[in-house]
């Protein structure tokens, strides 16, 4: 192949080609993960709700916060689409809020144990001394029940996002770190990587530009999957009492409100409950699109994790 | 097979340290005075020195490594102060609640699963495998302890089949006992089945392709036969791992469900603890879970050992 492009000329002719190749390649990329059936409706699903966190303040009929002393507990009205809480708050609102917080959370969560993830799997597949310490610290992390550890670190942090992200960061690090390990460890002995150190190389530059590239779409679809987990977290975490404390429009505080009264005003509790699933099926799909996609060795059989 | 079982009981001491060194620090990353906000806002400043001194606060942090740990040999988790009692006396009591939810809804996921799973498998690509893929989709997807929410609603206040919440030991009345934990199991096992459906989905489809099912077939047997006796009892195999991560992602889920079902288990006594900063309940609480689940999953190996002769020889 590379002898074929090389006929057409010099250098800047080859390095044109590459180019075109590699944008051909994208292009196919992105065509066949939009006609992967589960990745558009996932996209639509989660495209949905992004929609309404971002566009809160434009989208929301009401401020979450307002309280209308008319409608206590008001059941789905043309004033109130979703009905009203004890205080009287427009649920439809407050849902629309709380998927920010739900997102932001998610979002946190991925950055932060990708980086994090990358940063330990990486070290502990690249220098192997260091694997025994750093995967018996990781196993130990992996032996508590995921949620029980959250809740437990999330209590002691304090009730607020930040300590919600950091404690799920911890709880879903291990799992990431394993991922990018695995890869790291099969492609440092890879016979280009022995090549680039021979040339001259650095070991950090070998790590970044070659070991960890392949790392990547096992890590993004790793990612989507945390992004989906956090989400579910945050509303056990926020129900429990140990996520953002209770004026916040999180969706797991709406739920655990709404509880009370659950006989009398069961909307309160119903709908938050459908947008938090709504948001971990979409990115569900989407994740098993970018799978199927990114690595065609699966194949079209569905592999469990 | 003793070697095997020798060297997996031997992995699970770096674990178990590591497992103690979490619960032992969970105290340490507690923002602030912890003393001060277990003791409350009305506490005179003696009951604040004597209770850190109780706690062990006032000493560095390796000496009171030295003194959890020296503990921990006798197997003293510490005092609870509120309770005012032994901490692994009170959780162990509420082990069995927990522990039998968690067995309760492992059976019935696994139930359900595997039924799902089969089904799947056999109409491979038909409207039957999609709607148990996408059954087993929205079970992973769903918040398990709103969907717990909307079944008392339905089966407890609509319907009024059976009890809202609430727990009835199982040596007062059997019955009584099923009934209370019906809704909790349901609850954990519906989130959970999906997972148990797709192992058993792509397993079975992996065996039902081999060549011993064709000649079962070609013989004449009558199907579910062949797909009950031939192709599912191999395909449970790799199944059995699947009960060892769920056991753990169960006893997770217990304790939400716990909460929402007022039942008396470990996680409702640890997030009664949190509410009031009892310290050494959420890390013995803590300690206790996970050691379950690493013996769990040692029992688990063992039997994958024992079912498929290669994994004990491999390593």
């Amino acid at each position: 192949m590379t002898a074929e492009l090389a006929i057409g000329g010099g250098r800047g002719e080859l390095a044109r080609q590459m180019r075109r190749a590699r944008r051909r390649r994208a292009w196919a990329f992105w065509a066949r993960l939009f006609s992967h059936r589960s990745f558009l409706l996932g996209f639509a699903l989660f495209g949905a709700i992004v929609v309404l966190a971002v566009g809160a303040d434009f989208l929301a009929p009401y401020n979450p916060d307002k309280n209308d002393y008319t409608n206590f507990l008001a059941g789905p009205s043309a004033l109130h689409w979703l009905g009203t809480d004890d205080f009287g708050r427009d649920v439809l609102s407050r849902i629309i809020f709380g998927t920010r917080v739900s997102l932001w959370v998610g979002v946190g969560t991925a950055i932060a144990s990708g980086l994090l993830g990358t940063a330990i799997g990486a070290l502990s597949g690249y220098v192997r001394w260091s694997d025994g310490v750093i995967m018996r610290c990781m196993d130990g992390l992996m032996a508590f029940p995921g949620v029980l550890l959250a809740i437990s670190l999330a209590a002691a942090l304090g009730p607020s996002e930040t300590s919600v992200i950091i404690a799920l960061t911890v709880t879903f690090v291990p799992r990431t770190a394993r991922i990018v390990r695995a890869s790291v460890i099969v492609t440092s002995r890879m016979l280009y990587v022995e090549a680039a150190l021979a040339a001259g190389a650095g070991h950090l530059r070998v790590l970044l530009r070659y070991i960890l590239a392949n790392a990547l779409s096992p890590l993004i679809v790793q990612l989507t999957y945390v992004f989906a987990v956090s989400i579910l977290a945050e509303a056990i975490l926020s129900f429990i009492g140990v996520g953002p404390p209770p004026p916040a429009p999180s969706l797991g505080n709406i739920i655990a409100g709404g509880r009370t009264y659950i006989q009398e005003a069961p909307w309160v509790t119903l709908y938050p409950g459908i947008a938090i699933a709504c948001a971990v099926l979409g990115l569900n799909l989407i994740g098993d699109g970018l799978r199927d996609t990114l690595d065609p060795r699966l194949g079209r059989v569905r592999t469990p994790k | 097979m003793w070697l095997f079982l020798l060297r997996r009981l031997a992995s699970a001491i770096p674990v178990l340290f590591v497992v103690s060194v979490v619960s032992f620090l969970l105290i340490w990353i507690v923002p602030g005075d912890v003393t001060a906000e277990i003791a409350g806002p009305d506490a005179t400043p003696a009951q604040i020195v004597r209770l850190r001194h109780d706690l062990g606060l006032d000493q560095p942090l390796l000496g009171r490594a030295v003194i959890w740990y020296g503990r921990l040999a006798h197997g003293d988790l510490g005092q609870s102060y509120l309770l005012n009692r032994s901490v692994a006396a009170a959780v162990l009591e509420r082990l069995p609640v927990t522990l039998s939810l968690v067995a309760l809804g492992l059976l019935l996921s696994v139930v359900m699963g595997v039924l799902l799973g089969v089904l799947a498998a056999v109409r491979h690509n038909s409207w039957v495998d999609q709607l148990a893929t996408s059954v087993a989709l929205l079970g992973l997807s769903i918040p398990d302890f709103w969907f717990g929410l909307v079944l008392i609603v339905f089966f407890g206040v609509q319907l009024e089949w059976l009890p809202t919440g609430g727990f009835v030991p199982i040596d007062v009345s059997p019955l009584g006992w099923l009934r209370s934990m019906t809704l909790p199991a349901l609850t954990l096992a519906f989130t959970q089945m999906g997972v148990v459906a797709r192992m058993t989905r792509s397993s079975m489809l992996d065996v039902l392709g081999q060549d011993y099912i064709r000649t079962a077939r070609a013989k004449g047997m009558q199907s579910w036969v062949v797909i009950f006796r031939h192709a599912l009892l191999n395909a449970l195999i790799p199944i059995v791992t699947v009960v060892g991560i769920l056991t753990g992602v169960l006893l997770g889920g217990a304790v939400v469900v716990e909460q929402v079902f007022s039942l008396p288990g470990v996680g409702r006594l640890i997030i009664g603890a949190i509410q009031r900063r009892d310290f050494p309940i959420i890390q013995g609480g803590l300690l206790i879970t996970a050691a379950t689940f690493v013996f769990v999953n040692i029992g688990v190996d063992i039997i994958y050992g024992w079912l498929d002769p290669r994994v004990r020889d491999d390593r």
